[in-house]
């Protein structure tokens, strides 16, 4: 009884709102209501066309529609035919009208269905939306659809870049609509025309340029290449030109790329500096206590699941805690008494990662999780249109070189560094005076593993969060370790960021998989050269070690 | 010490004279149930993606006891776990055919493993049931393979964005092994047939795990900046998927410029991460989750409320599970045995519903004919099917676009009866497979 009042309410509200409507245009064009109301039955390509005269339409509303049809908000009640506007979570709680924008209570899941695009809808709909927004207020929305028109140079018009031009009033945003100006001036009829375009797209960085011009120089047929050579000449200087300059901005990209690795390998391996660089213990579960570190998050996510940024602040100092815990239980129950003994000592800490691994399985199951990012790490910070820095990159080579910094500090000032250092030198002087040497060893193995958990918070950013996180990482944080030098914090390092630059160097000759093993090669040719690493520590620790 | 040694001897023992006393008990069982032999990887690297396809099966075989049984008796699954470790997935066949006697195996997943088990089930005449698309180049007489041949999965991908997006140029990007070099190599060679320059094509490899993509997708990057369309074709397997795709999003690679088209990545895959930046990538299937469909939605509710889980997804290899299931049901009640070369003869033109409409078919060389959907990812880590193929396309064992398997067909029905028959020289083994 209820839904048929709704529905009937519905329906009239609806006719009301489109008759509004109709009656302002209803001799021009079909009105938006209608327009709009067709998206719901049309295939992609007539939603396209549907698009392109929604545009038209001489309605602010227009524009909120197809943005929301482009962001997947745009749905419609199944019974009636309704248009929703809905927010991003899709929820039918928060449901608008889409012309009059009152809240539409009472639907469920079901009763809605969303109006859905493909890609080339996508790209046709950011076009369009961009042609609006370029008289926008924000100086960010014009950028971001200057930057699209970019894309679409082809189907606008030159009267509406100019007038664009005229009005605009930041410099970087008239820079791009000066180069979507160029591209469209090098499909013009005049020469002149032409060679005005190529000059004023001398030194622009965007990747469209570049497509651009080489479309524009593919376009010469053999005998145009001999008459009109200047301008073909000028097209390909420009174009080389270009090319050098996006080809330096490469190599510095790729050092970033190297840096980026290598602080993951530091901030893997740093943990193991400890344990094994430290205390000299082999510790094949040291992946796991990474593994550790990122499950922390996901549950610390699981329990704060609306401030996700505050969740990675708060996951640091959980999955210190947790994986620390771990590592101290695990050293009073089995390693003290493997001491002295590598070969045990290797056995039975891979073990415990098998153990740890199932144990995670069973737990949380052997399915992936997933740990949320929250928005200020995606993206990336452009400096220039050929060289942009993933955001996380950026803050994982920054955390890492925090979380060292702070170890050294711990290391070097505190009483608890000065005994572990003790312990490490001279076990039994350092007993005789007193220190309790069973709870330093204790008390390292668990600042080593919990520095692992702090890892595994920033791997979650970047990589799987499952069960075999650790296993990924296991082999580079040995190689790390052993090639910075045995005990040695700025080896590891000088060892990590050596290894992550050399690995993006060879990658680009010589494909993903050969440039490990190059890596791999070597590091073995440099340990028979120097088998303590890179800086190797000197006096009575090397020979106790 | 001494004595406790004796103690835990004798224990043992006992222990061991009890499984034998059991182990007796249920080969007496034996005789009035059928067994059903279920080897997916329960741990290690696999478990992620075959635990689900054991559950898939252990729920048919819930089902069909419900339902009566088969012939009469009562399934009964024999579950073990091969540990993503390949030699063990071939000891694990033996164990399955020799000492527990079972009747049919569903299992494996890589091609690996069952590149591991095909020897031992041809030397037991045993029955295998492959629900997971793979390179092709194969054909066994033991083997019923559930899942896509190239031509079911990767050859229509490529048309479609061929034709219907219009991409000039080609990134193959897969993992190293097996799998994804041939179709790598497949694909190939079809693109060069069909007039794609060299120079239009980049062919990348990673290894298994491979998490660090930043050189790889800003070579993506550069290789799409041409000014002519460009699209990656994903073999890419497994956890080294989720990293690329975050990385691809945070530099910002959309769809709609550079699409990423995966043969690798289902619902399930994407149940591990936050979708919202990769909306629009394609993923080409036999079947979706989103697909309308009165059976869809029926295998749906019995999956959730099985896992007691109404949030788990359901994908293409459970829809191969899930038809090589029913196929062999319904084989077996045709032959009116359990019989392994019964059932082989029987299952040859056998057809079942698909989950997303229409029928698959049982074809002579032991693949289906199924239709072909490619889905764009949505924000909910659901696809949205955006094309399919108009009707089922039969599977190929042997693919018509590499010059060493051209002439070679499959077909298990008697006169030629002969999994690589050449066609030119009309000769059985006419060539080995191409690893």
């Amino acid at each position: 009884m209820f839904t048929l009042f709704r529905r009937v309410f519905f329906a009239v509200l609806l006719l009301s709102a489109s008759h509004n409507l109709l009656a302002n245009n209803a001799d021009t064009q079909p009105s938006l209501a209608e327009l709009s109301q067709q998206l719901i039955s049309a295939n992609y390509k007539e939603k396209a066309a549907l698009a392109e005269q929604i545009a038209l339409a001489e309605d602010d509303q227009a524009i909120v529609i197809l943005q929301a049809l482009l962001d997947s908000r745009l749905y419609y009640v199944k019974s009636n035919g309704q248009l929703l506007l809905v927010d991003s979570s899709g929820e039918p709680d928060s449901a608008q009208d889409a012309f009059t924008l009152q809240a539409v209570t009472g639907l469920g899941k079901r009763d809605i269905k969303k109006i859905g695009v493909n890609n080339s809808l996508r790209v046709a709909l950011r076009s369009l939306i961009s042609r609006a927004q370029i008289s926008s207020k924000h100086k960010s929305q014009r950028m971001a659809a200057a930057q699209n028109l970019l894309k679409s140079s082809d189907d606008i018009d030159r009267a509406f870049i100019d007038q664009a031009l005229a009005r605009e009033t930041d410099n970087s945003v008239a820079e791009v609509l000066h180069l979507v100006r160029a591209l469209m001036q090098l499909k013009a009829d005049q020469t002149e025309e032409r060679i005005e375009g190529l000059s004023a797209l001398d030194g622009a960085l965007y990747p469209e340029v570049r497509a651009g011009l080489s479309e524009f120089i593919r376009s010469f047929s053999d005998e145009e290449k001999l008459s009109r050579k200047n301008e073909y000449q000028l097209a390909q200087t420009t174009l080389t030109d270009i090319e050098k300059l996006v080809s330096i901005n490469g190599y510095i990209e790729n050092l970033y790329f190297g840096l980026a690795l290598g602080a993951v390998l530091l901030l893997a391996a740093i943990g193991l500096a400890i344990t094994f660089g430290v205390m000299g213990v082999i510790n094949m579960a040291h992946g796991e206590m990474i593994m550790l570190g990122a499950y922390t998050t996901y549950v610390v996510q699981l329990l704060m699941p609306e401030h996700i940024g505050l969740s990675l602040v708060v996951a640091v100092p959980a999955a210190f805690l947790v994986s620390g815990l771990v590592g101290v239980l695990i050293e009073r129950s089995v390693i003290r008494h493997l001491y002295g003994r590598p070969l045990e000592t290797l056995l039975a800490t891979f073990g415990i990662s098998l153990i740890l691994q199932q144990a995670v399985r069973s737990i949380f199951s052997p399915l992936n999780r997933e740990v949320a990012t929250p928005d200020w790490m995606a993206g990336t910070f452009m400096i220039n249109p050929a060289l942009e820095l993933t955001w996380n990159r950026l803050y994982i080579i920054i955390f890492s070189l925090m979380v060292l910094a702070v170890l050294a500090l711990v290391l070097k000032r505190t009483l608890f560094g000065l005994q572990m250092r003790a312990v490490t030198m001279n076990r039994p002087m350092a007993s005789s005076m007193g220190i309790k040497t069973g709870w330093v060893d204790a008390l390292t193995f668990g600042l080593g593993s919990g520095i692992a958990g702090i890892a595994g918070v920033a791997l979650s950013q970047l990589t799987n969060v499952g069960p075999n996180l650790g296993q990924a990482y296991i082999i580079d944080s040995f190689m790390v370790v052993v090639f910075g030098g045995v005990g040695n914090l700025w080896g590891t390092l000088v060892g990590a960021m050596t290894l992550g630059v050399a690995n993006k160097i060879f990658e680009p000759l010589a494909g993903a998989v050969l440039a490990k093993i190059m890596v791999l090669v070597f590091i073995i040719l440099f340990i028979q050269k120097r088998p303590r690493g890179l800086f190797a520590l000197k006096g009575r620790a090397v020979d106790n070690g | 010490m001494k004595k406790l040694g004796l103690n835990t001897l004798s224990k043992a023992t006992k222990v061991l004279a009890m499984t034998t006393l059991a182990a007796g008990i249920s080969l007496a069982n034996a005789a009035d149930t059928i067994k059903v032999g279920v080897l997916h990887s329960l741990s290690g690297t696999m478990a992620i993606s075959e635990t689900t396809l054991k559950d898939t099966v252990l729920m048919m075989v819930e089902e069909q006891n419900k339902k009566g049984g088969l012939l009469g008796k009562q399934l009964e699954a024999v579950v073990v776990d091969p540990a993503s470790n390949w030699p063990l997935f071939a000891e694990k066949t033996r164990e399955l055919l020799e000492k527990d006697k079972v009747d049919v195996i569903f299992g494996c997943w890589t091609s690996v493993s069952r590149k591991s088990v095909l020897p031992v089930v041809e030397e037991l005449n045993g029955l295998l049931f492959y629900p997971v698309q793979y390179e092709g180049e194969e054909s066994s007489k033991n083997v019923f393979y559930t899942g896509a041949a190239p031509n079911q999965q990767a050859i229509p991908a490529v048309d479609y964005l061929m034709n219907d997006v219009g991409v000039k140029r080609w990134v193959l990007a897969g993992t190293d092994y097996v799998y994804p070099r041939t179709t790598n190599k497949i694909l190939e060679s079809y693109l060069k047939s069909k007039g794609v320059a060299a120079k239009d094509i980049m062919i990348n490899y990673t290894p298994f795990g491979h998490s660090d993509w930043q050189t790889i997708v800003s070579d993506i990057k550069k290789f799409g900046s041409a000014g002519v369309k460009t699209a990656v074709v994903s073999t890419i397997n497994g956890d080294a998927n989720v990293p690329f795709y975050k990385e691809l999003a945070n530099q910002g690679v959309s769809a709609e410029d550079i699409p990423v088209v995966a043969f690798s990545v289902g619902e399930e895959e994407l149940s591990g991460f936050d979708t919202k930046p990769l909306v629009g990538h394609l993923a080409a299937w036999n079947y979706f989750m989103s697909a309308d469909g009165k059976e869809n939605d029926a295998f749906i509710k019995q999956w959730h409320s099985f896992t007691k889980d109404d949030k788990r997804v359901t994908n293409d290899p459970m829809e191969a599970t899930y038809i090589g299931f029913n196929m062999w049901t319904k084989a077996v009640e045709k032959a009116g045995t359990a019989d392994v070369s019964k059932v082989q003869d029987a299952m040859i033109g056998i057809s079942v519903p698909n989950l997303t409409g229409g029928m698959a078919v049982m074809n002579k060389n032991h693949h289906l004919s199924k239709p072909v959907l490619i889905g764009e990812i949505q924000e909910d880590g659901q696809f949205d099917i955006v094309w399919q193929t108009e009707g089922v396309v039969p599977g190929d064992a042997w693919t018509d676009y590499l010059p060493e398997s051209k002439n070679l067909i499959s077909d298990w029905t008697a006169p030629i009866n002969c999994g690589n028959y050449n066609t030119a020289t009309k000769t059985c083994g006419g060539a080995v497979a191409a690893e």
